[in-house]
């Protein structure tokens, strides 16, 4: 980080419609603080980062109320019948932008379909994009970067290079351009362009945490004893690199869900058959005088994920950044 | 100083090029083009061979590549397949984006810092909670439901302003796009600004300089502000690149013909000359942006020396 112009980098970002920016910039002081896990912790036992961050967690009421709702969230992509007892593809046209009523409490959209039973039905969509894409940024930005950063040297350089390559391409353009030719209506064309160009951003996080931990005198100290390289990148450099990954990659999956969402709405996303909130907001979008309900409550849906998933990456950060104690 | 800008041009070579080629390669991957120019039927086999062979599109990719870079730097990006250069595409696309752009970045300034200072001089308190907790939500509502929400509140519900622009797209019909363009990057600004100045408010010289007597409005102005702003003035440097990029949606939404209309034209219609044409200077802007806040950093803050 001596370079000055990182800092300016990291706040650059991607221009992944944002969120990732700050979570960037933020993390850039999370990679120095993992190092002293035991700053905070007060008289008596000693605890570890971990334990410390939760015992911080579970008395706040932001990461409280956005856990709830990422659970709820979860529960109804896994069991949308539970809340949702229509299919969501069963549509009536005469019943076509009709208001609330009693069975639909969101009324009808321009097909005619249940905007309720969809609104349930499209977080399965979300929740499922956003976390196979994080988890694939996660683990392929981790390990590339990790790597990198622990061994430095020309693939370092080659790989640093190639980051700058990915973050100058807009990524709503490069998903416009990659998802234009897909037919499939499955879910893995949008994560696979999300994990494609997603991983430079973790892997500039992971790198530079990996460089900060592999200088802490515990590692030199084990290398000393003659530790393995797998054994001082699993044991002693994985542990404590991974908290600014963890951040980033929480916020990331928000933004994530939204980008399929713009996706979506350009109509290069998701394509029907599937639900998703992005399709139908979309498909609301013209009738917006007539039936503006059809694309509020969808709308509505994906702010709050969104938001939970952006409060519960703040929470988690500041429960992690002992500068902030 | 002269020393290092060398260094970063020429930083910047293999960047450009390969973004510039994996541009190129996924516009390729995209489909034929020759398809898209005969519309919805199977072209003529012989008809297809003469237009491929006319657009060099027999050639292999990295040819292809280099034949048009070449033509890049002498100033031709090529036709478009309807016959009209891709430079004339531009001249009338990017004038619009440009502008929208900086109805963007002023709302940024404007709004984005005196928000910012606002709350950073008064943390804690119940302004700064509730600008923090609208920034959040800002942050989260995507940029076309912000769009497409604004539209129908100010322009057809309320009527205050037109629901979309017109094809002079003049500077009073972008300030509902502006701002819906700059939403995301606003709440950033202030989130940025108020950390920066909450940060500084606490540092050695500003207490010196109240120690000193001196009164608070020039404390703030001109100690804290100049110094706090430097991280939220490379920021929004940065943004430019992003703003333009990011525009396609908003020039969607309210129907603006600029850079992300001619995209998005581009895509649909295959056009894969226009496509890479405009990417190519969109990266060309995203990279001689970030070089500008780099050199604005040493300007800003004389601590950072370059050699």
């Amino acid at each position: 980080m001596s370079d000055p112009r990182e800092p300016a980098r990291a706040i650059a970002g991607t221009g992944m419609g944002g969120a990732m920016d700050l979570a960037a910039s933020e993390a850039e002081t999370l990679e120095r603080a993992p190092g002293g896990p035991d700053g905070g912790a007060p008289t008596g036992k000693p605890r570890s980062l971990w334990s410390d961050a939760w015992h911080d967690l579970r008395r706040n009421p932001v990461f409280l109320v956005s856990a709830l709702v990422i659970l709820f969230l979860i529960f109804i992509s896994l069991w949308p019948s539970a809340i949702a007892s229509g299919s969501p593809l069963r549509c009536d046209l005469a019943k076509a932008q009709e208001g609330s009523q009693p069975g639909a409490p969101f009324g009808y959209d321009g097909q005619g379909c249940d905007v309720y039973t969809r609104t349930v039905y499209g977080a399965r969509t979300s929740v499922a994009v956003g976390v196979c894409a994080t988890l694939g940024v996660a683990v392929l930005g981790s390990v590339l970067g990790g790597l990198a950063g622990f061994f430095g040297g020309v693939w370092d350089s080659i790989l640093s290079r190639i980051t700058d390559i990915f973050f100058a391409i807009p990524v709503v353009l490069g998903g416009l351009v990659l998802l234009s030719v897909v037919t499939s209506s499955t879910i893995w064309p949008v994560i696979g362009f999300m994990v494609l160009l997603g991983w430079p951003q973790i892997s500039r996080i992971a790198r530079g945490a990996v460089i900060t931990a592999k200088q802490n005198d515990y590692v030199q100290a084990a290398r000393a004893l003659g530790a393995s390289n797998s054994r001082l990148l699993l044991r002693h450099i994985a542990p404590n690199a991974v908290a600014p990954v963890i951040v980033v990659a929480t916020i990331a999956l928000g933004t994530y869900i939204a980008l399929e969402a713009t996706l979506s709405y350009l109509g290069v996303g998701l394509k029907p058959p599937s639900v998703s909130w992005g399709i139908d907001i979309s498909a609301a979008s013209p009738y917006i005088r007539n039936a503006p309900h059809a694309l509020l409550w969808p709308s509505g849906a994906l702010a709050v994920t969104v938001l939970a998933f952006i409060m519960l990456g703040d929470a988690v950060r500041d429960a992690l950044d002992p500068r902030l104690r | 100083m002269g020393r290092y800008v060398v260094r970063r041009l020429l930083q910047m070579i293999p960047v450009f090029v390969g973004a510039t080629l994996l541009i190129f390669l996924m516009v390729n991957v995209m489909g034929d083009p020759i398809a898209g120019l005969c519309g919805e039927r199977e072209c003529d086999p012989a008809t297809a061979a003469q237009l491929r062979k006319e657009f060099g599109l027999d050639k292999p990719v990295w040819e292809q590549y280099l034949t048009y870079m070449g033509n890049v730097f002498t100033g031709d990006f090529g036709t478009a397949f309807n016959g009209q250069p891709v430079t004339e595409l531009m001249g009338s696309a990017f004038p619009v984006t440009i502008r929208l752009t900086v109805v963007a970045i002023v709302f940024e300034i404007v709004i984005g810092i005196t928000l910012g200072v606002l709350t950073g001089l008064r943390r804690g308190r119940p302004v700064d909670t509730t600008v923090l907790l609208v920034t959040l939500v800002v942050i989260s509502v995507p940029t076309f439901v912000t769009g497409l929400l604004l539209q129908l509140l100010l322009g057809v519900e309320w009527g205050w302003v037109r629901p979309s622009v017109s094809s002079e797209a003049r500077f009073d019909e972008l300030i509902l796009p502006g701002l819906v363009l700059a939403s995301v990057s606003l709440a950033y600004v202030t989130r940025l600004t108020r950390t920066s100045i909450a940060e500084n408010r606490r540092s050695d010289y500003v207490r010196t300089a109240v120690a000193k007597g001196l009164p608070r409005r020039r404390v703030i102005t001109r100690h804290l502000m100049r110094n706090s702003l430097i991280p939220v003035v490379t920021f929004i440097g940065t943004d430019i690149g992003a703003l333009m990029g990011g525009a396609i949606v908003t020039e969607r939404i309210f129907n603006i013909h600029g850079v992300g209309y001619q995209l998005y034209q581009g895509i649909l219609r295959q056009n894969t000359q226009t496509v890479v044409g405009f990417v190519t200077v969109l990266v060309l802007v995203f990279l001689l942006a970030n070089l500008l806040v780099d050199l604005l950093y040493a300007v800003l803050d004389p601590r950072i020396r370059y050699v």
